[in-house]
């Protein structure tokens, strides 16, 4: 398989928004988990703590997931590629 | 073509559904004149089984693409809703709420854990095993990583993982068939063997997937219904994932005024004498045990004869007597678990909300560290266990691979975000109407649920009145018996355990596949006999599907005692096994045969030399003696991912930068993977 620039360019675009998504994974999992005690003095909806470990990271998983899709799924056809629905 | 088939499977499954929502009223309406329970147990579980054995005969198949991948023709909506089957298990479906009323903010590691899981399968691994399109994972391996070596470990790890995980499933089933239909539990497990069956044997892959939505419109309108009744009772609004808020702050004013109550301090200092009095006891044995023998065949002697105390009583003892147990060494474990039970009685509960509680810093650094491990491990685990990443060769395109995980996610939050609700609506009944009241007027499925042994009430200060620290339950019973706490019909008891079927079924359909698809796919068809005919190749498969649940049905019925734990190392030895080489081979290019065999085994061995030695002191069986360990920083056997990932992502890296770098092939293979075509 012949690399272009173009190939280069998807992979780097490609790796950027996972690892920037990686990171909100990662504060939104374990920075405020570590802080959970913390957050709980704070109420929004319920003690931000708890509320966060109940449905506050569950929401924001489902938003990085969709927003991935979408992104990788509209750079596919920026950059040209013809993968059909019945492929 | 994609099109028409989606609008004829909605079709399908909207007429479904609306023929389930009519059995529901029917049995409902029949309630009402009188049909007995057992009937509508029976007739919940024919007409599911039923449902679920006419797809799969539909769906039968000798085609090797259609048995292994569906025919990779599963749009993404379906593939998400039999992803949400195939994942909630009867752990998710009975234990999951039960162990947040029980732990509170603890328990919602598993809650995390098993869905940010998902963020990792989306943007680490799903698109890219799409783009490999093959039909296993060992597969992905073996082409990855050049021959049959990292195939081997591959299918070893599957194996291994996937019959821990099934055999907890064909137990749940045994349990609640015998539970709601009152069938014998080996009985029970064999008929949920034959549910299983019906559709995986004829027609794998593609039946399996078609059931598996099935289950999952039956296991999420099961598990929503019960509590969005009991949260219209208490707060007035259908919606229990929003309304459980406000009960979360009336259970933390309950609490404050429970926990202090003269009464129930009373009652946990009796349970703390109790467990210091064991204590002692444990202490000077062996001369504690014919001391105690003695003593109670004294009191037997002197009330026998003595013709005022009544038979009964003497009877009482003899027993107490014969129960004693027979050896130091088994009077040190017997005791050491009543002294164990009876510490946690007499210890002050915490608030349901407060995070990492504890009486010393320690305590409550303990409880963090082993909270973020535990979601460490289950979401690796979850990113890395071959049933579900399988699911994904199934969608008809990388793109669809892509939206597929977010409809997984989806369907799946439809049951995580209702179970805390679960856990505070319950908490919020039993705290209100039951602590405080008298013992002699308890509502009726206290005693329904305590002759199954799964309610404990001992009134330790004998004062008649039920404290807090007198009520054990166990975690299984918040679900199942949500509807009589709430005082609903029998039928909607009958809708849960259909529910409850529908999860257990559904995983154990997906995860016996996998293992058979390891076993026939890459052990016969890749290594033995490469030229065995597409005929021949189903015939193994399917006689091996047999095989395996048979032997898993067996296991199963000898009620082995530490699945629950089991269940979670699964997610261990698949997380350490599989992510670092499956991450590693589509991201680093330099990754090669020696480093992934070397990284897996030694993830691998890790994570099972840590489970052994943190869990067991000893093993019988391999005349293992005095193996037991201290844990490293506290962390428990269930969390020993947490050691065998980094290892096994060092391993690699070290052991491939050692080695020649992978040919050129490999190097080609992996920019097909990066790169749409």
């Amino acid at each position: 398989m012949q690399l272009t620039q173009k190939h280069v360019e998807y992979w780097q675009k490609n790796l950027r928004i996972t690892a920037i998504l990686l990171a909100i994974w990662f504060v939104v999992t374990f920075v405020a988990s570590w802080y959970a005690r913390e957050l709980n003095e704070i109420t929004f909806i319920g003690p931000l703590g708890f509320y966060m470990g109940a449905q506050g990271s569950l929401v924001i998983y489902v938003v990085i997931i969709w927003f991935y899709a979408r992104y990788m799924n509209n750079m596919d056809q920026e950059y040209g590629v013809h993968e059909g629905e019945d492929e | 073509m994609q099109n028409e088939l989606t609008s004829r499977l909605r079709g399908y499954y909207l007429s479904y559904t609306g023929v389930f929502v009519a059995l529901i009223l029917l049995l409902a309406y029949l309630e009402r004149q009188g049909l007995p329970p057992r009937w509508i147990g029976y007739a919940f579980l024919f007409f599911t089984i039923m449902i679920y054995a006419a797809i799969g005969i539909m769906s039968r198949t000798a085609n090797v693409s259609e048995y292994y991948v569906a025919g990779r023709r599963v749009p993404a909506v379906y593939n998400g809703m039999a992803t949400g089957a195939d994942w909630m298990s009867a752990a998710s479906f009975i234990g999951l709420a039960g162990t947040l009323y029980l732990s509170g903010y603890q328990g919602l590691a598993y809650v995390m854990g098993w869905t940010g899981g998902y963020v990792l399968v989306a943007l680490l691994l799903a698109p890219y095993l799409r783009r490999f399109g093959q039909y296993t994972v060992p597969d992905f391996l073996a082409a990855r990583y050049g021959g049959n070596a990292a195939r081997l470990v591959g299918v070893f790890a599957t194996v291994l993982a996937s019959f821990v995980y099934v055999v907890a499933q064909i137990y749940g089933v045994g349990l609640i068939a015998s539970r709601f239909v009152g069938l014998q539990f080996e009985i029970g497990v064999f008929l949920g063997l034959a549910g299983i069956l019906v559709c995986s044997f004829l027609g794998g892959m593609k039946a399996v997937t078609w059931t598996q939505v099935a289950q999952y419109v039956i296991l999420i309108v099961a598990y929503i219904t019960p509590v969005a009744m009991l949260s219209i009772k208490v707060t007035g609004s259908p919606v229990p994932q929003i309304s459980y808020w406000e009960v979360l702050e009336k259970v933390r004013v309950l609490e404050t005024q429970i926990f202090t109550l003269p009464a129930e301090e009373q009652a946990r200092q009796r349970f703390q004498e109790r467990a210091d009095a064991l204590e002692a006891r444990i202490e000077a044995l062996p001369e504690s045990l014919t001391q105690e023998k003695s003593l109670l065949l004294a009191q037997i002697n002197e009330r026998k004869f003595d013709g005022v105390t009544p038979m009964r009583e003497v009877r009482a003892l003899e027993r107490q007597r014969r129960e004693l147990p027979a050896t130091p060494e088994q009077a040190r474990v017997k005791w050491g678990e009543a002294r164990h039970v009876a510490l946690e009685r007499a210890a002050v509960p915490n608030h349901h909300s407060d995070a990492y509680p504890g009486k010393t810093v320690e305590a409550r650094n303990a409880a963090r560290i082993n909270f973020l491990t535990l979601i460490f491990c289950l979401m690796i685990g979850t990113a890395a266990l071959p049933h579900i990443l399988m699911r994904y060769y199934t969608t008809p395109s990388v793109r669809e691979a892509r939206a597929s995980v977010f409809w997984s996610l989806l369907f799946i939050l439809a049951l995580y975000l209702t179970a805390p609700a679960y856990a505070v609506f319950a908490k919020h009944e039993i705290y209100l109407h039951l602590v405080n009241s008298e013992i002699a007027r308890l509502p009726g499925w206290i005693s329904a649920w305590s002759k199954l042994g799964l309610v404990s009430i001992e009134d330790i200060n004998r004062d008649g009145i039920l404290q807090l620290a007198e009520l054990t339950l166990n975690p299984d019973v918040i679900v199942l018996a949500t509807p009589e706490i709430a005082g609903l019909p029998y039928v909607i008891s009958g809708l849960v355990a259909a529910g409850a079927l529908a999860a257990a079924l559904s995983t154990a359909d997906g995860l016996l596949l996998t293992i058979t698809g390891a076993m026939s796919h890459d052990v016969y068809y890749k290594i033995i006999r490469p030229q065995a005919s597409t005929q021949w190749r189903l015939v193994i498969s399917k006689s091996l599907l047999l095989v395996v649940a048979v032997f898993a049905a067996m296991f199963a019925a000898q009620k082995p005692a530490t699945i629950l734990s089991m269940v979670a190392w699964a997610f261990s030895i698949a997380g350490a096994a599989f992510f670092p080489a499956l991450v590693l081979g589509i991201f680093w290019k330099r990754a090669n045969k020696q480093g992934a065999v070397a990284g897996m085994l030694a993830g691998l061995l890790v994570t099972l030399y840590y489970m052994v030695r943190v869990q067991f002191d000893n093993i019988t069986w391999l005349g293992l003696h005095g193996i037991g360990m201290q844990p490293w920083l506290e962390v428990q056997s269930t969390s020993a991912g947490v050691w065998g990932v980094p290892v096994g992502f060092l391993v690699i890296v070290v052991v491939s930068l050692l080695t020649p770098p992978p040919p050129r092939e490999t190097q080609e293979l992996v920019e097909q993977l990066r790169y749409p075509a």
